[in-house]
Order: C-alpha cells, then sequence, then structure tokens
C-alpha cells in the first residue's frame, strides 16, 4: 500500500510539472486559436536566458544570488517579451484570418527558428541551474506506514508554484481588464475586434503571459534536469495533458496533467514489467484517448456546436 | 511555362548538375587529398555530449595537417555532416559524404549505435570502413562476418563483463555476486539494449539477480524506473544511458537515496555533461572508462600550439581535456594511424576505403608507439585482426567527486570465456540471416 502510495504521489506530482508547459499551450490556444508547437523551445529559451544570465552576473560580475536572480528573471522575461512581439508582428498578422493548419505549420517553423537561435545565443551546453529551490528528498507519513512516503522537496515546490501560476492566471483573466478583453477574443475574433479590442495587442500580451508561464516551466525543469535542450521536447509530455484536459481550459491543463502523471507511473510500475517496461510515454496517449472517446472535447474544454 | 520560370528551372538544373559533378568521386578535388567524413551532432537534445566528441575528432586532424601535413604527405580533408543523433540523418550524411574525395570517404564513426546498424548493411556495398569505437554491434568484432566494422577499444559486451569484475571486486570476489541484484537502466534503443545478452549469460553463470528496467528516450523522466529501484533494491545499478538521461538518471538515484557509489555507468555515461547538472548528487557516481581518462597526455603540447592557441579549435577553453573532448581526438588518431598503416603497404596516396579496412584490420599500436604520437596514459595497446575487430578489451573505472573524475581501479581485461562464445553464436546467426559467408581469417593476410 505504501509503494502504492508512494508511485501515485510521486505520479501526481509529476503531472504538475507536466501541467506547467501544458498552461502555455492553453493561454495561446484559448486566446488566438493557435495550436503553439513552439511552445516547448520558448521553455528552452526562457531557461537558457535564465540561467546564462544568472552565470555570468554570479561569476563575472560577482553580484550577491538574490540580485543575480532577478537580473536572470528579469532578462528572460525580455527575451520572452521579444519573441511574442516577434510571433505577433512577422507570423500571426501576416496569417490572420488564415486556417488554423496554416497557423499551425508556421509554429513549427518558429519552433525550429527559436531553437536554433536560442542555442546560437546562450550556447548548447548543459547548465546546471539553482534558482534556490530545495531539491533533498524528505519521507512523509512515516508514523503510518514503515519507511514512510518518499517525495522530493523540488516537487512539492513546483505543485506550489503551479497553484500560485493558475491562481495569479484566474484572477488576471477574471478582474483586469486586460484579461477580459482576451477572454473576449477567445470567445469571438470579430465580435470583440467591432467593439474596439485590438486584436494584435491582445495577441502580444497573450504570447508574453504564454512566454513567462514558459519561463517558470523552464525555471522549475531546470533546476531538476539542467537547462538543456531537452527542455524543448517537454513539449510532447504536454500533448497528452491537452488532449485530456482540453485546449482551452486552465483547470484542465492542471486536472489533465494529474491524471497524466498518476495514470502513467502507475501503468510503467505496476504494468510495465509484464510487458517488457518503457511504456510510460505511449500510456500517456493512451489513456488521453481513452477520455476523448467519452468527452471528445476532452475533460474541461469546451464543447463546439456548429449549425449549418 | 514563362521566360521567368523557365530561367528559374534551368538554373536549377545547372545547380543540381553542379553539385552532382562536385560530389563524384575524383572530380574536382586536389588529387592528393584524403578525405575524412565526420559524422556529428551539435544540435539537439545529444548535442552537449557530442559537440566536445566532434571537437575532438577535428582538432587531432587539424594538428596533423598543421604539423606534419597531413599523413605521410597526404592533406586531409575533413567536412562535417550534422546528425543530430538521427538514424534517418545519419545515413542521408553517409550517402552525401561517401563519395567525396579523390578516393571517396576513408571510413565513417557514426558516433550512434542506431546509425551503425543501418550503415552496416550499406557499407559492404560501397566498401568504406566503419570505425565505431567502444559503440555499435557488439556481435561485429568477429571480422570473418563483419568485414567492413570495427568497434575499436571495446564492445558493450566487454564493458558489461568488466562491470560485472568491477562490482565482483568490490563485494570481495566472484563467488559474493550469488543471490545478489543488479539492475540495468538502460536507453530503450539498440544501444540500451545490447548489453542485455551478455549480462543475461553472466547473471546464470555468478548466480545473481538480472533486472533490466528501459527508460524511454529522450529519458528526461525517470519517476517510475527509480520508483521501482527503491522497492527492488538492487545491490548495484548498471546505467546504460546517453545525454539527458545520464543527468537524469543520476539525479534521481539522489532523490530516491539510492547510493552513487553503487551505479556504474557504462562509457558513454561517464563524461562531465553526465554529472555536472546533478551538482552534489553525482558525488560518488562510477563509470567505466573507454580506457582513458579526462586531463591531458602529451599530445597537447602540439595541440595547444599548434592548434588551439592559433585560434584553429571550435573547442571552448572548458571542453578541452574532458572526457569527450580526448575520446574525439582518440577516434581521429586511431582512424589515422589506420591509414598510415595502409599507406605502408599501398603507398604514400590517398587511400580507398577498401585499403583503408585493410589498414584498420592490421593496426597495430605497441605502447612505444602511443608513446610516440603522444597518447600515453590514454590508451593501452591495440591490435586489430581479421578475427578481432575490438583489438583490446581493456577497460578501468573513474569516480566522480563532485567536482572532476578520478581513476579508482587498475585495468581490466574482460574475460573472453564469457564474451566470446555469444559473439560466434551472434555472428554466425546474422551471417546465416545476411546470406554472408565468414571469411577464413587463417588465410587473411
Amino acid at each position: 500500500m505504501a509503494f502504492f502510495l508512494e508511485v501515485l504521489i510521486g505520479g501526481l506530482l509529476a503531472g504538475v510539472l507536466y501541467s506547467l508547459v501544458a498552461l502555455g499551450f492553453v493561454l495561446i490556444f484559448k486566446a488566438s486559436g493557435v495550436f503553439n508547437f513552439a511552445q516547448g523551445a520558448m521553455v528552452l529559451t526562457a531557461a537558457l536566458a535564465l540561467v546564462r544570465t544568472l552565470d555570468i552576473a554570479q561569476k563575472e560580475w560577482h553580484w550577491p544570488f538574490g540580485l543575480a536572480l532577478a537580473a536572470g528573471f528579469a532578462f528572460a522575461a525580455v527575451v520572452m517579451a521579444v519573441i511574442a512581439w516577434a510571433a505577433e508582428r512577422m507570423v500571426l498578422r501576416k496569417l490572420v484570418n488564415q486556417e488554423g493548419i496554416i497557423l499551425f505549420m508556421a509554429t513549427i517553423g518558429m519552433t525550429f527558428f527559436i531553437e536554433g537561435l536560442a542555442q546560437t545565443l546562450f550556447g548548447a551546453d548543459v547548465y546546471p541551474l539553482n534558482i534556490g529551490l530545495p531539491k533533498e528528498p524528505v519521507f512523509i507519513l512515516e508514523s503510518v506506514f514503515d519507511g514512510g512516503i518518499l517525495v522530493n522537496e523540488l516537487d512539492i515546490w513546483a505543485a506550489v508554484i503551479a497553484g500560485l501560476l493558475v491562481a495569479g492566471l484566474a484572477l488576471f483573466f477574471q478582474r483586469t481588464r486586460i484579461g477580459r478583453a482576451l477572454r473576449a477574443v477567445a470567445d469571438d475574433h470579430a465580435a470583440a475586434q467591432s467593439v474596439g479590442i485590438p486584436l494584435n495587442q491582445i495577441w502580444f500580451i497573450v504570447w508574453l503571459v504564454a512566454g513567462l508561464v514558459a519561463l517558470v516551466a523552464g525555471a522549475v525543469w531546470g533546476s531538476k534536469l539542467g537547462v538543456q535542450f531537452s527542455l524543448s521536447l517537454l513539449a510532447l509530455k504536454a500533448l497528452p495533458v491537452l488532449i485530456l484536459g482540453g485546449f482551452t481550459s486552465v483547470p484542465g491543463a492542471i486536472i489533465g496533467g494529474l491524471i497524466i502523471g498518476a495514470g502513467e507511473k502507475l501503468a510503467e510500475v505496476f504494468v510495465g514489467p509484464s510487458m517488457g517496461g518503457g511504456i510510460e510515454i505511449w500510456f500517456a496517449y493512451v489513456l488521453a484517448l481513452l477520455f476523448l472517446l467519452v468527452r471528445p472535447q476532452g475533460l474541461f474544454g469546451e464543447r463546439i456546436i456548429e449549425r449549418v | 511555362m514563362g521566360l521567368h520560370k523557365l530561367a528559374l528551372l534551368g538554373a536549377a538544373i545547372a545547380s543540381a548538375g553542379v553539385i552532382a559533378a562536385t560530389t563524384a568521386p575524383g572530380s574536382a578535388w586536389a588529387q592528393n587529398e584524403q578525405f575524412i567524413p565526420g559524422l556529428v551532432y551539435r544540435t539537439g537534445a545529444y548535442a552537449p555530449n557530442g559537440i566536445p566528441f566532434a571537437d575532438g575528432a577535428r582538432d587531432y586532424i587539424t594538428l596533423l595537417n598543421e604539423r606534419d601535413g597531413g599523413i605521410n604527405g597526404v592533406k586531409i580533408t575533413f567536412e562535417e555532416c550534422e546528425t543530430g543523433y538521427a538514424t534517418d540523418r545519419g545515413v542521408e550524411c553517409y550517402e552525401r559524404l561517401k563519395g567525396k574525395g579523390p578516393t571517396g570517404a576513408a571510413y565513417f564513426s557514426p558516433l550512434s549505435t542506431g546509425i551503425t546498424f543501418a550503415l552496416t548493411e550499406k557499407a559492404p556495398g560501397d566498401k568504406v570502413p566503419l570505425i565505431t569505437m567502444g559503440y555499435g554491434r557488439s556481435d561485429s568484432r568477429d571480422g570473418a562476418v563483419f568485414e567492413w566494422n570495427f568497434p575499436l577499444l571495446g564492445t558493450y559486451w566487454t564493458a558489461a563483463n568488466v562491470a560485472v569484475q568491477h562490482i565482483a571486486k568490490e563485494m570481495g570476489g566472484f563467488d559474493k555476486l550469488k543471490g545478489k541484484k543488479i539492475a540495468l537502466l538502460y536507453h530503450d534503443s539498440p544501444y540500451g539494449k545490447e548489453p542485455i545478452a551478455a549480462l543475461d549469460i553472466m547473471s546464470k553463470k555468478y548466480g545473481f539477480e538480472f533486472l533490466p528496467i528501459p527508460v524511454a528516450a529522450p529519458g528526461t523522466e525517470q519517476k517510475s524506473q527509480w520508483l521501482q529501484i527503491r522497492q527492488q533494491k538492487p545491490d548495484y545499478v548498471l546505467l546504460w544511458g546517453w545525454g539527458v538521461m545520464n543527468s537524469a538518471a543520476v539525479t534521481e538515484a539522489g532523490n530516491v537515496n539510492y547510493p552513487r557509489d553503487k551505479m556504474i555507468g557504462v562509457w558513454w555515461s561517464g563524461a562531465e555533461p553526465d554529472v555536472v547538472p546533478a551538482g552534489e548528487k553525482g558525488a560518488g557516481y562510477k563509470a567505466l572508462m573507454l580506457q582513458h581518462p579526462a586531463g591531458k597526455s602529451a599530445v597537447y603540447a602540439d595541440l595547444e600550439k599548434l592548434v588551439i592557441a592559433p585560434g584553429k579549435s571550435l573547442a571552448k577553453p572548458d571542453e578541452i581535456g574532458s572526457v569527450l573532448y580526448n575520446r574525439g581526438l582518440i577516434n581521429s588518431m586511431l582512424g589515422t594511424e589506420s591509414i598510415r598503416t595502409a599507406m605502408a603497404k599501398f603507398g604514400n596516396k590517398p587511400m580507398t576505403g577498401e585499403q583503408v579496412r585493410w589498414g584498420i584490420e592490421h593496426l597495430d599500436l605497441t605502447a612505444e608507439r602511443i608513446k610516440q604520437l603522444g597518447f600515453e596514459g590514454m590508451i593501452g595497446p591495440i591490435k586489430v585482426s581479421c578475427a578481432d575487430h575490438e583489438g583490446t578489451r581493456l577497460s578501468r573505472v573513474h569516480q566522480w567527486d563532485g567536482k572532476k573524475w578520478n581513476i579508482i581501479s587498475d585495468w581490466y581485461t574482460a574475460d573472453d570465456a564469457v564474451i566470446a562464445p555469444l559473439v560466434k553464436d551472434t555472428a554466425a546467426k546474422y551471417a546465416t540471416e545476411k546470406k554472408i559467408t565468414p571469411r577464413d581469417c587463417s588465410k587473411e593476410s
């Protein structure tokens, strides 16, 4: 029982980390209907900008850790703003009113461009990242189970950060003018434009917010794995989360992440050995597709009814 | 078709013609040049490991050109092709480069077991040898069947045997292995699966329980595998990873409190990029050595003077002297010494792939020659033959102390009583399957 709980909790916490990446996809899809394939590349770029600035500020300029960290986050946020501006100015604006698949293909092109540029500017090495998050293993419920249940402090912090991020995004969408404008654009581009909401500005803002979410995801995943190209591949871990949670729901990204994380870990540990192991990657997609059979729009996605 | 489109079409056809002409063997190349291709990965998920190797390989060739004017007066031309560690791109690079230079490519180092598997089928037809130093098919050491493959310095079966020898030594003898549990955490690919056959045999021979645990590529997420390890409590974990999988494994070992000094990585899991991201959690982790350590041997005197100081190297300062940079140097040294061996028989001129194959098969680097080349302390003597395309079965173990690798063992020689029958068996099966008639090595000269 203790081991089952350990795997379950480990899976749920891993799922939160997937949700951090999935959130960026949701924000852009919700506001512009674009499936931004470049979200993984944005995670990589944000993390590289953060770690390289942090390294230089600490090692070459001898800044104290807190100041160097603030500079790192600030510079990475600026880089994300530049990407958001460039994406809106050079891609989205030119492709406005095109089919969704064309915009999707454009983001695939952006992925390769951003990945290549980021590695050229910031290097292709593995950079250890320390943003002050504790990483030690801790044992919980020791009085209930012999030996307790192992969890990692970093995973717990990631869950806290994801919770704060979702709360922040909810407040932003519900309580601010820009947030309401974003929701209006998400509901109907043309109607939003007709009441004077500037579409180009909204798109820039939503890409910027997705970039900042990518920065948070990059900081957490970079602390876990070191900042390296593989962060870009995290997009693949977010896909089943999106399929399951729905492409337009922020809570869906979180719940989807939890279900995928727990499901894939339990499957790998308890079913995997009888199938030769290594099943968790495809199992996550199977799980997501099974949910789709029941709810094609995803758990929390909007049901689209088109009248003809 | 308009005039403009017609002109464009004409230009395209003309360009294609120019490309075809320049890639055909023997055309538009200086006739006294030896072409060596480099299949590299400087981008993508495996770039942190691919870059130092590529830089080392390139720098040694630059050194030969700068210091000696090439090999016996034959200048070396070198061209890299980016594979991204992807098999399809590797095959594409091979097709593009195999015919370059006045005599075609001297040899290929695919630097990927997946690409090696794909090229093993093509190399005999194209008559281009494959140097797969420390990787590729383990049974390809049988030169009677695998005429064009050379897994020089060590195969994965050699590595697996040496790892078990080291564990036995730490435990106080092979008899102590009985009833113990050894896990293999492996990259779920042809590379990662390669040691399983040898470990299966050794588990029966020595009586330990063998627990293979796959990790799907790229291996960023290993929580479930390490929870299994925490539950199963193996006495040792062998790590057969590459790229991010290695650093993620070392980090996760720390996360579940698995002792790092009970982990032994293969030599592709034993370089700086594999442990640095884990920070303090990496301290104590051990790995096999493809004979050589990190650090600088005598060859660095010339390298620094003629290649690095004049700015002819692409390597960053912290790469130089690292494990994988040294591996790149050694790879090029073995390749160029094979060309030199071939020249001793066929004359000082650019060698064809077929002649280089003969050179590799007759490569004999004594301790004295290795010292002359400036590689003393990096590798032991190697003597390749028709029957033995591996040439040596030596390895050592080094341990990461949190800042640098330290050699902690003496030389081990893999036990051929365990490996040779497996090589013979699988190579024979491959020969039957591919309808290859094995050469009679006693008649080869």
